[in-house]
Formats: C-alpha cells, sequence, structure tokens
C-alpha cells in the first residue's frame, strides 16, 4: 500500500548501529481504516480515501458520518485520499497500520508548513538586504523589482513580501530510522514539516521508494 | 501517546551509568573505531556540566591538555562509551562549572568531597 494518515509527535535522537546519534522526527501514523475505494472506472482514477482518529458520531456532520459507516462501524475525523499505484488494491472497510512501510527506505512527508505571518524578503525568500549600519539606510528591502519603460511591467513570480508559511510542504526521501507496528509510529531521519501534534501524510518515497 | 518519547528513551538508557555529577574526576573509555579494527581511549578530566536528560543526556569534560583547555561533551548513554570511571567527587556548589573556563593553575581547583 501506498500511504498513512498521522501526526507528527516531536523529534529526539536516537543512537544507530554504530553508536551515533541520529535525529529524529516522530510520527505517530494511522490506524487508518480504507473508507472508501475510487476506481477508474467509476471515478476516473484509481485512488483510496483513508480515515483516522476515531470520532463520535454527533461530532461529525451526518452527511460524513454516514459516509465513514459505509465501510464499517467506525466514524472518523480525518478523511484523505491516497492515489493507488499500477497493480495495487484495497478493499473499503481493511485496516491499515504502519506495518506497510517495514522494509521500506525512504518515505515522503507531506504536511502544512508552520504559519508565520506576513513577512518581509529576508525571511521568506533569504534575501541578504543591505548593510545594517555606516549610514546605508537600506536595510530589509527588497531592492529593484525590475526595469523601465520596457517593459513597464513586474515578472510574475518576483520574489517580494508576503504570507510565509501555512503551505502544504512536502518533504522528499526522508530516510526511514525506526518502524514500530507496536506503538503504531514510524521513526524518521531529520525534520517533518509542521508543528508538532500537526497532521501529516506519510507515503513511500516516490523518486527511492521501489521495495527492495 | 507522546508516552513514546519515555518507551525510546528507555530503550535506549544505559543502566550501567555510575552516578556522578559536576565537580567529579572522571575517566571515560570511549571505543574508537579505525577502519574495521576498535581499541578504547582513556579521557579523563573533571565534569562541568551535565545537561538534559532521558536518552538525549550529556557531560562535558574538561582537561588541560599540553597548556591548552580541552573540553568534549559525550552522550551519556553513548554506546561508543566503553565505561565511565568516576576518580574522585569534587566539593562544588553549582551544577555548572564554567566559570573555571576562564581560570588555569591552583584557581581551577575543586576541592575534594569529604564524607561528613
Amino acid at each position: 500500500m501506498i500511504g498513512l494518515i498521522g501526526r507528527k509527535l516531536g523529534m529526539t535522537r536516537v543512537f544507530d548501529a554504530e553508536g551515533r546519534q541520529i535525529p529524529v522526527t516522530v510520527i505517530g501514523a494511522g490506524p487508518c481504516t480504507v473508507v472508501q475505494r475510487k476506481t477508474a472506472d467509476r471515478d476516473g482514477y484509481d485512488a483510496v480515501q483513508l480515515g483516522f482518529e476515531e470520532q463520535k458520531a454527533s461530532r461529525v456532520a451526518k452527511a460524513e458520518a454516514g459516509h465513514s459507516r459505509k465501510a464499517g462501524e467506525k466514524v472518523f475525523k480525518v478523511l484523505r485520499e491516497f492515489r493507488l499505484d499500477e497493480g495495487e488494491t484495497a478493499e473499503a472497510g481493511t485496516e491499515l497500520t504502519v506495518a506497510q512501510f517495514e522494509g521500506v527506505r525512504h518515505l515522503d512527508v507531506t504536511a502544512t508548513s508552520k504559519g508565520r505571518g506576513f513577512q518581509g524578503v529576508m525571511k521568506r525568500h533569504g534575501h541578504r538586504g543591505g548593510p545594517a549600519t555606516h549610514g546605508s539606510g537600506w536595510h530589509r528591502r527588497p531592492g529593484s523589482i525590475g526595469q523601465r519603460t520596457w517593459p513597464s511591467r513586474v515578472f510574475k513570480g518576483m520574489k517580494m513580501p508576503g504570507q510565509h508559511g501555512n503551505r502544504q510542504v512536502t518533504t522528499q526521501n526522508l530516510e526511514v530510522v525506526q518502524v514500530r507496528p507496536e506503538d503504531s509510529v514510524i521513526l524518521v531521519r531529520g525534520a517533518v514539516p509542521g508543528p508538532t501534534g500537526g497532521l501529516v501524510l506519510v507515503r513511500r518515497s516516490l523518486k527511492k521508494g521501489a521495495v527492495a | 501517546m507522546t508516552q513514546i518519547f519515555d518507551t525510546l528513551a528507555q530503550e535506549q538508557i544505559r543502566k550501567d551509568i555510575p552516578v556522578f555529577r559536576a565537580g567529579d574526576t572522571v575517566k571515560v573509555h570511549v571505543r574508537i573505531r579505525e577502519g574495521d579494527k576498535e581499541r578504547i581511549q582513556l579521557f579523563t578530566g573533571l565534569v562541568i556540566a551535565r545537561d538534559g536528560g532521558g536518552a538525549t543526556e550529556t557531560f562535558t569534560v574538561r582537561r588541560e591538555s599540553f597548556g591548552e583547555g580541552v573540553e568534549r561533551v559525550f552522550p551519556l548513554h553513548s554506546p561508543m562509551i566503553e565505561k565511565i570511571e568516576v576518580d574522585r567527587k569534587g566539593r562544588v556548589r553549582r551544577a555548572k562549572l564554567y566559570y573555571l573556563r576562564g581560570r588555569r593553575g591552583k584557581k581551577a581547583k575543586v576541592r575534594e568531597l569529604r564524607a561528613t
């Protein structure tokens, strides 16, 4: 199978076989239930909709609760879709756990990054800004944003101040350090987007995901 | 759910670490890997700090080597540490002995703890 919904539980360090300390992000993923199977015939593409974190039916819109119940008893707080690869399949009602990632070396993790609000060009795009002293008077500004009468417009995609963070970010090729089915937790090397407690989508790596 | 961090820590914490604190003089036996050979190196010095807790706790050992102050930070539960020997208990009144950094010779001495 290809993915799981989870939550980022935080970071710590772990010793590897060589005794080195490795920074890891702990992701609590699954168990997720397949709520709906989308097929190319009916929906135009092959995918599964997964449900994560059980919720009281009274706390969910009736339509959503009814939708979840088509696959079983449980009603879920979070529903997310995962595309199926060629030849993969999963029936509605099946439960998926982190066990599916055992033996997988690399993962992609998608999440909403921490919101940083409206930020200038230095923080948002890493511009260098100007000298702080010696009377420069040009400290954190973006500088020139274009030419003159021609083209008399600002090119699209010009790096300017604006909302920073709080957008969907995917970190690719994160090395799997440990899969712990008994805790339904995955340890992944390095950082993962979003705050601790934030929702994350974990998939087998697109580029390095081939199972050895 | 965050009890996973306790579980992870429990798995990594070593039970064979002696009790020691800042001010104590310790011998740290460090495993050094050279190619495929492994040998033990000794690092003797004064513990000037212990930092953090759980499996990620570290301690800092300071020694004078050829007239130059050398500090090394070890992860307390690292498998690279063969063992830690406590040579001498020191009598100190604080947890971090960073004030020793600016001192040399007799001024950098820590009195020995006398059993009362």
